[in-house]
């Protein structure tokens, strides 16, 4: 089965984030950059059912810093191919223009499974997976928290709220929105992932025009106001569980 | 034929025999066995490795920790020494016999006060080896669980046999007029007086039936010594010989050909390595001092060993057989030694050091340890946490940025090494850089500093965990990565010594970092208050008039022999200090190290550090814990209330009583 | 007709979620920018009785065999067939499993602009959304003529989306649904037999502040001493310390006790948009900056391992007396 997961990278939220001067995008100065968390866990998935099925897995990804060390060590997990788009991305992609940049290679690479994580928390027009299905005239399945191939069928597990799961037959080719792997996104030692470095190859592809089109024109961002705060009960141990007692009982506890 | 001949051929086919059976076991177990294992580092400090044969085995010294089974075996030890002469003796008398049937060894057979100090240490080792069953059958301390006891109480039979029926030997002999050195032999002699009622055939006969039994006895130990813990007896020379004299807190470089792969087969332990699996004794020691053995964890030191003894016996007969069974296809980590069991060791060196053969517990532990970080086999705390030590250089997951926040409105402000030149860099470590719980006592730390004149800086955000615990969970790239790191910073930096809060931090920082030579003095903070105090530039104005308790974290005390300038300085506080009775090199570990603090603990067991607490709550009138390591603190304050000793006991770390007597 | 905002409404077990309402009140503060009406899109098969609370101008409601339960490809059908042929303002789609496993094939399907993660919309035509997590909030006019959005919750009172009269329904016709590349084969539900945590009045939750399997233990004491019923949040149910019967948020269960004490929990939105109806809110968490303090009435930045013990021992003495 051939496999193809595009991943991005967004910003780390242990960062402190801050608004830059123009007041509509996030200052980059103190940014750091990781993969997206949801990515993370559609190559553990593609993993998976490649060490399950058989069959062959693409990374591919635009590039950000750090970005090559994550592709290799997707490859120390077991990916076959690492494809990394270079160009001007000095704004960051919207999901729009990402779709369009991945499309003439996916339609080269002839996946029969596209994964990609579900969402990405900077997000401002969508997530990328139900773009790239409608562009390659894919169906698209989101929320997906498992994959399974009995026989010639592809059977998906979707999360509804409540703890509700569907099990949803897809046929392929299709894309996959992925919220969460069987298993947690595996380790890899840093010496296989040094390993790797002298074995996998990443091929990089030039993008001509990434431009963001159909994207979402922002014209303020700002950090949501603290409103009505919560009142933070002072003292020790002591006096604030008798304050929490308190509160318990003004609101009906006992 | 006559009796003296067909002794003589007895003797001879018996020797033969048993010589034979023994080597081959020898060849065997150990030669074709090792030949497998990785090549050591050649062996250096010969001076050194002399005199620890006198010390460690003629001296026995580390056996005398356990007291009364040390002196036990000390006398085993020799008597057995002695005696072989004896035992010597009596097979070259026997093979002689043909042509002289009272043939007598020069000096060995001959010599007057050689015989009377072996037939007072036949007594003694009779003595030890009397005590010896009384503990293994009587006794049984948890200790020898998991050890052969079948084969301890047969081969202590075997040697009173041997001596027993030596003196039974001796004093009939005596009786019957035959012995020169009759009088060197009282005890003897006082045997024989049993004898002294029978007629001088029946003596005779006796004296041909306790010869054979003692020689039958003998070489039937021949062939008995090297199947399992009886081996030691040949391979304790070589084992204390070519002891690892590197310091304590420096792990070897990774064995084999793969770098950091690590053992995932018994063959990639080096040669060295598998020599220990043969010198196991089983006394189990290390065992009984284990603090996860004793708070109930899969792991003991001992076993261990021995698991990994029977299945380097076990490989090397099917690869020798070239058979493909299931013995070979056993995993080394998950089926021989379990992963949970492999998880659960903190590294404390307490096994390494109780040893009396200076075996190594921890080495191999780490070496499995690395083979199952690269299949990825571990819990998903652990995970997290090195995930969060490659991506942030710190096990908690938190910016960079934040590790200096501890610093904010603190005046006068703490410099930044990287900018200007200090004297003394200050390498804090993660926990008391990042962990609300400890910013009072950082502070603090960094006030005494101040109070003592002292020129400090710190690395500000260039700090990385200096990787110790890391390289003992096996991960050795990203170690490598963070010492990488940590020795850019430190390059530019311009300062003379190091001071940290952290022993774990100290330990690697001294014995592990790459200085090739240029080393800076690198010294833990107590080292560093007792200088001060000692030389007056710290004045404690205060005498404070508590009683308190000192616990003496690993690899402070017993990795790195700190274990007075603490106490110097809790003196000088004027606090009155009570050892707990397991204090200095016998601390019992709080459970942290090793990377434990990063792992899930599983319920319902006595944890370390509430064993530890509660050995502080028996000491009466001691109301405060201290401590020198920040993660004590965290483990300690935590055991106070699990134990319910909240109100009674205290944990604070040294420099708040430091800070408290300014 | 060009000035209509349309609502993609959710529902799950015949039962219709919050955020319909949600997207409904949300829709009225555009419509009446822009003059239109509010239309709400129904897909389903027997399902017109949903519609009575919709407060929507109208209903258009689609009844075939292949909307019996959410099939992405279905949908996709048939809501682009609707947008094609009306061209309405806006459409607003459920930040959801629903939601946005359609929104953007419309998006792309119909070359029209897509905004995500809204909170609110204003008469103006300006747009709120949430990002990274909560932390950061971005404003913007909703692109014209035509613009698809997904709604998140906490921008609105489900209230404002409810109506005491029931709409008109008119009958939407379905194109053809044979040949769809989707399939639901069945449910999984989650264990029963396991309290329902979205009836208690005393939630005890757990988050990653918890650390460990261990801690539990104290928190289940406070539960037992207070009578309460111990939750989750997703870090907590991930790492199997408690089922997903416990779990409180997004893809777990709302709830609407009298009282929510949040031990270690960081009130990421995922969670916070299903504690929202609680009547009080309490939180512990070391860190003064996490969100859960926005949403709380009252905090303490204390160890809750240290609150926790002493809080169970006060009860127990009152409880006692």
């Amino acid at each position: 089965m051939k496999i193809a997961v595009p991943i991005k990278f967004v910003p780390d939220l242990v960062e402190e984030l801050t608004i830059d001067s123009s007041g509509a995008a996030l200052d980059t100065s103190w940014l750091r950059l990781i993969i997206n968390e949801f990515d993370d866990h559609a190559i553990e998935q593609a993993i998976l059912l490649k060490e399950r099925n058989g069959g062959e897995v693409t990374i591919l990804a635009a590039e950000a810093e750090g970005l090559d060390d994550i592709l290799f060590t997707a490859a120390a997990k077991g990916a076959d191919r690492l494809i990394k788009f270079t160009g001007d991305f000095g704004g960051g992609l919207n999901s729009h223009a990402a779709a369009r940049m991945l499309v003439d290679t996916m339609r080269e690479l002839q996946p029969d499974l596209i994964l990609t994580g579900v969402q990405a928390h900077n997000d401002l027009d969508g997530s990328v997976g139900p773009l790239l299905a409608e562009l390659l005239g894919m169906p698209y399945l989101g929320y997906v928290a498992g994959v399974t191939c009995p026989g010639d069928q592809v059977i998906t597990r979707k999360e509804y709220p409540g703890g509700i799961i569907a099990e949803v037959e897809v046929r392929l080719p299709a894309v996959l929105g992925i919220q969460a792997a069987e298993q947690p996104p595996r380790y890899i030692a840093y010496t296989k992932i040094r390993q790797v470095m002298s074995t996998a190859k990443i091929e990089e592809r030039p993008v001509v025009d990434p431009g963001s089109t159909a994207g979402v024109t922002v014209s303020r961002m700002f950090k949501p106001e603290a409103g009505q705060r919560a009142t933070i009960l002072e003292g020790s141990v002591e006096e604030v569980t008798d304050k929490l007692v308190a509160v318990f009982r003004d609101h009906g506890a006992f | 034929m006559s009796y003296e001949q067909i002794k003589s051929i007895l003797v001879l086919l018996g020797l033969l025999a048993s010589l034979g059976i023994f080597l081959r076991y020898a060849w065997r177990l150990l030669w074709v066995n090792l030949r497998r294992g990785q090549s050591s580092p050649s062996f250096q400090n010969w001076g050194e490795r002399i005199k620890g044969l006198v010390v460690f085995v003629a001296g026995q010294w580390r056996l005398f920790r356990f007291r009364l089974p040390g002196a036990a075996h000390f006398f085993i030890f020799w008597g057995f020494l002695l005696l072989s002469l004896t035992i010597l003796q009596a097979i070259v008398e026997g093979l002689m016999a043909f042509t002289n049937p009272a043939f007598l060894l020069p000096v060995i057979g001959t010599w007057g006060p050689l015989a009377f100090v072996q037939d007072f240490f036949a007594l003694f080792v009779v003595a030890g080896v009397v005590y010896g069953l009384y503990l293994r059958l009587v006794v049984n301390p948890d200790r020898y669980r998991g050890s052969h006891r079948g084969k301890g109480v047969k081969v202590l039979s075997f040697i009173l046999t041997i001596m027993l029926s030596l003196q039974v030997m001796n004093g009939l002999r005596i009786n019957l007029g035959e012995d020169p050195l009759e009088r060197y032999r009282p005890v003897s002699a006082l045997i024989g007086g049993i004898f002294a009622g029978f007629s001088s055939e029946t003596q005779s006969v006796l004296e041909e039936i306790s010869y054979w039994i003692h020689l039958g006895v003998v070489l039937l130990f021949l062939t008995e010594l090297p199947q399992g813990k009886h081996f030691h007896i040949v391979t304790s020379v070589p084992a204390v010989l070519l002891r690892d004299l590197e310091p304590r807190g420096r792990l070897p470089k990774p064995s084999g050909v793969d770098g950091a792969a690590g053992v995932g087969k018994v063959e990639q332990f080096r040669w060295r390595t598998m020599l220990d699996f043969y010198t196991c004794t089983e006394c189990g020691r290390c065992q009984e001092m284990c603090p996860a053995y004793r708070s109930g964890s899969p792991l003991s030191p001992k076993l261990l060993i021995m698991y990994l003894r029977r299945n380097l016996e076990d490989r090397g007969a099917a690869l020798s057989a070239k058979r493909t069974n299931g013995v070979l296809s056993k995993s080394l980590t998950g089926e021989v030694i379990g992963e949970e069991t492999l998880w659960s060791c903190t590294t404390c060196y307490t096994c390494d050091q109780e040893c009396p053969l200076f075996m190594q517990h921890v080495n191999p532990i780490v070496e499995m340890r690395r083979h199952l970080i690269l299949e990825g086999h571990m819990d998903k705390m652990l995970q997290e946490a090195l995930a969060n030590l490659g991506r942030y250089g710190n096990s908690l997951g938190q910016s960079e940025r934040m590790r200096a926040k501890w610093t904010q409105n603190l005046q006068p402000a703490v410099k930044d090494a990287r900018r200007e030149a200090v004297e003394y860099l200050w390498f804090l470590g993660d926990y008391a850089s990042y962990s609300p719980t400890l910013t009072e006592v950082t502070r603090k730390t960094a006030e005494v500093f101040h109070q003592a004149g002292l020129n400090f800086g710190i690395l500000y955000d260039a700090e990385r965990n200096a990787g110790n615990d890391v390289r003992r969970v096996g991960e050795e790239g990203l170690f490598e990565m963070l010492v990488d790191k940590n020795m850019q910073a430190l390059g530019k930096c311009k300062y003379e010594t190091i001071v940290t809060t952290d022993p774990h931090t100290y330990n690697t920082l001294k014995n592990e970092y790459p200085w090739n030579g240029n080393r800076p003095n690198i010294l833990h903070y107590t080292e560093l208050l007792d200088r001060v105090i000692s030389t007056g530039h710290l004045k404690l104005s205060k005498k404070l008039d508590a009683r308190i308790t000192y616990h003496d974290p690993c690899y402070l005390g017993r990795y790195n022999g700190v274990y007075d300038p603490p106490r110097r300085v809790l003196a000088a506080s004027g606090c009155d200090l009570v050892e707990m009775h397991r204090h200095g090199d016998r601390a019992f570990c709080c459970g942290a190290g090793g990377g434990r603090i990063w792992m899930e603990e599983k319920p319902g067991r006595e944890r370390p550090s509430e064993m530890r607490i509660n050995d502080a709550a028996a000491l009466r009138g001691v109301q405060d814990f201290i401590v020198t390591c920040p993660k004590d603190v965290t483990m300690f304050r935590d055991a106070v209330k699990t134990t319910g000793n909240e109100g009674k006991l205290r944990v604070r770390d040294l420099i708040e009583v430091v800070h408290e007597a300014l | 007709m060009g000035q209509d905002v349309f609502v993609v409404v959710e529902y799950l077990r015949r039962e219709v979620s919050d955020i319909s309402y949600v997207m409904l009140a949300a829709a009225r503060q555009l419509a009446q920018g822009c003059g239109g009406n509010v239309v709400a899109v129904l897909l389903g098969q027997n399902a017109k009785e949903l519609t009575g609370s919709l407060s929507a101008d109208r209903v258009l409601y689609c009844d075939h065999p292949s909307l019996a339960d959410f099939n992405p490809d279905a949908y996709r059908a048939v809501i682009m067939n609707l947008v094609k042929e009306q061209s309405p303002r806006a459409v607003l789609f459920g930040h959801t499993t629903i939601g946005t496993d359609v929104a953007g094939l419309i998006s792309e399907g119909l070359s029209l602009p897509l905004v995500s993660s809204c909170l609110t919309l204003g008469a103006d035509g300006k747009f709120i959304s949430q990002i990274c997590g909560g932390k950061i909030m971005v404003e913007g006019e909703l692109p014209a003529p035509s613009a698809l959005i997904t709604v998140v919750p906490g921008g609105y009172k489900s209230e404002e989306g409810k109506a005491s009269k029931p709409p008109e329904v008119t009958a939407l016709a379905a194109p053809a649904l044979e040949n769809l590349r989707l399939a639901l084969k069945k449910y999984i539900e989650p264990d029963a037999g396991d309290v329902d945590i979205s009836k208690a009045s005393l939630l005890i939750a757990v988050g990653r502040g918890i650390q460990n399997k261990d801690n539990l233990d104290l928190v289940n004491e406070l539960a037992a001493a207070t009578g309460g019923t111990v939750c989750a949040s997703r870090p907590v149910v991930d790492q199997g310390w408690l089922p997903t019967t416990r779990l409180v948020g997004k893809s777990g269960k709302r709830v609407k006790p009298k009282i929510y004490l949040a031990l270690g929990i960081s009130g990421a939105p995922e969670h916070v948009e299903a504690i929202g109806e609680s009547d009080v809110i309490i939180a512990v968490n070391t860190d003064l900056n996490a969100p859960i303090f926005n949403v709380a009435k009252f905090g303490t930045t204390l160890d809750l391992l240290e609150v926790v013990p002493q809080l169970t021992e006060k009860v127990r003495q009152i409880q006692a007396s």
